[in-house]
């Protein structure tokens, strides 16, 4: 290799885009495996800021009924009867390996992608809320009403079920979920997303060096999302 | 044998009269440039792109393809009085008045947005 063809190829280097983002015509690849990470102890019960910008990013406006209006991630409270130890936590689709919801939709709507994620085909989806009745988290929603003013990246209507996307339209551009990126700039910081499969990613690192749980680790269906504190 | 002819001249005189007679469609230009195809190609085979392309993104995480229900609404949305977009599927706006014309409910839109996202948002 010549001097020249030396400064070209750093330079090729230098104008590459962040390896987050995927080039434009190339698949979502098992390669990548996305995650989140969940420290409860910096989640406090009275905060709602993931929630909040879910559904702005979603474009969830309900209609005054929370019992079955779109809730995409929601904040759970538990409390250990023996000790008296209260924890706050988010649970919003926990994109598992083994999805019970893939397993019983009769059409096939309810899919994983090849990186993890799981998402509603909602072309094909019948409406029938199997896949709501299986998911041990109630992780997902149904859309009971037509809608309107729906975001272009995230199209919703009356008769499909929906459910937390991972933000695929941001990790897809390169960016991270929604609920991670509010937590850090408008609370204390408890989620962190990444590439579980990538050894260098920060989660991965977090999740070989420290004490993880996945909640309801005992029906094998290995989410994706790992908490810390419970 | 003679009749049958008849009828169908008949018919065929029935038929041109009436597409004479029936206004055409008439479509809101569009905002951008040139199409990603001829309009001939576009009127026939974007139920197809359209289709092959949803599958694509939503399943296999393909983005940036040639033919997107999204950039077709950012292209032929139009622009109310206000600055605020107008629905491409209101009567009279570009998908609208021709799938009333041809008498075909697209159903894009009971999911899809009509209209484009605000300059803040557009960026992704």
């Amino acid at each position: 290799m010549n001097r020249r063809s030396m400064i070209l190829a750093s330079g090729a280097v230098l104008i590459a885009t962040p390896a987050l983002a995927r080039q434009p015509g190339q698949p979502a690849s098992a390669i990548q495996r996305w995650g989140l990470l969940i420290d409860t102890s910096k989640c406090s019960a009275d905060c709602t800021i993931c929630v909040d910008a879910c559904k702005a990013e979603m474009g969830l406006n309900g209609h005054g009924r929370p019992e079955t209006d779109a809730q995409y991630v929601r904040k759970i409270d538990i409390k250990d009867p023996a000790t008296g130890a209260a924890h706050s936590l988010p649970v919003m689709c926990q994109h598992c390996a083994k999805p019970a919801c893939v397993d019983v939709c009769p059409t096939g709507a309810s899919m994983k992608r090849a990186d993890g994620i799981v998402l509603v085909d909602r072309h094909i989806c019948i409406g029938c809320r199997y896949c709501m009745m299986a998911c041990p988290y109630k992780a997902r929603s149904f859309a009971h009403e037509e809608q309107s003013g729906q975001k272009p990246y995230l199209p919703r209507g009356k008769g499909t079920v929906e459910g937390c996307t991972l933000c695929v339209h941001r990790v897809d551009a390169g960016l991270e979920p929604v609920c991670v990126e509010s937590c850090r700039a408008k609370a204390k910081g408890a989620m962190l997303f990444g590439d579980l499969k990538d050894p260098d990613s920060d989660i991965a690192k977090r999740v070989a060096r420290e004490a993880t749980t996945r909640i309801r680790a005992d029906l094998g269906l290995e989410p994706g999302v790992r908490y810390q504190g419970i | 044998m003679l009749a049958r002819l008849l009828l169908v001249v008949m018919l065929m005189l029935a038929g041109g009269t009436a597409a004479q007679a029936t206004d055409l469609p008439s479509l809101p230009k569009a905002r951008g440039g040139t199409c990603i195809e001829a309009p001939a190609t576009m009127r026939r085979e974007h139920p197809d792109m359209l289709k092959h392309q949803r599958d694509d993104t939503l399943r296999l995480g393909i983005r940036g393809a040639k033919a997107s229900l999204k950039d077709c609404v950012a292209c032929h949305a139009t622009s109310a009085a206000d600055g605020t977009s107008i629905p491409v599927n209101a009567p009279g706006q570009f998908c609208q008045s021709c799938h009333a014309y041809a008498a075909v409910k697209p159903d894009c839109f009971e999911c899809h947005a009509t209209t484009p996202a605000p300059v803040k948002e557009a960026a992704r």
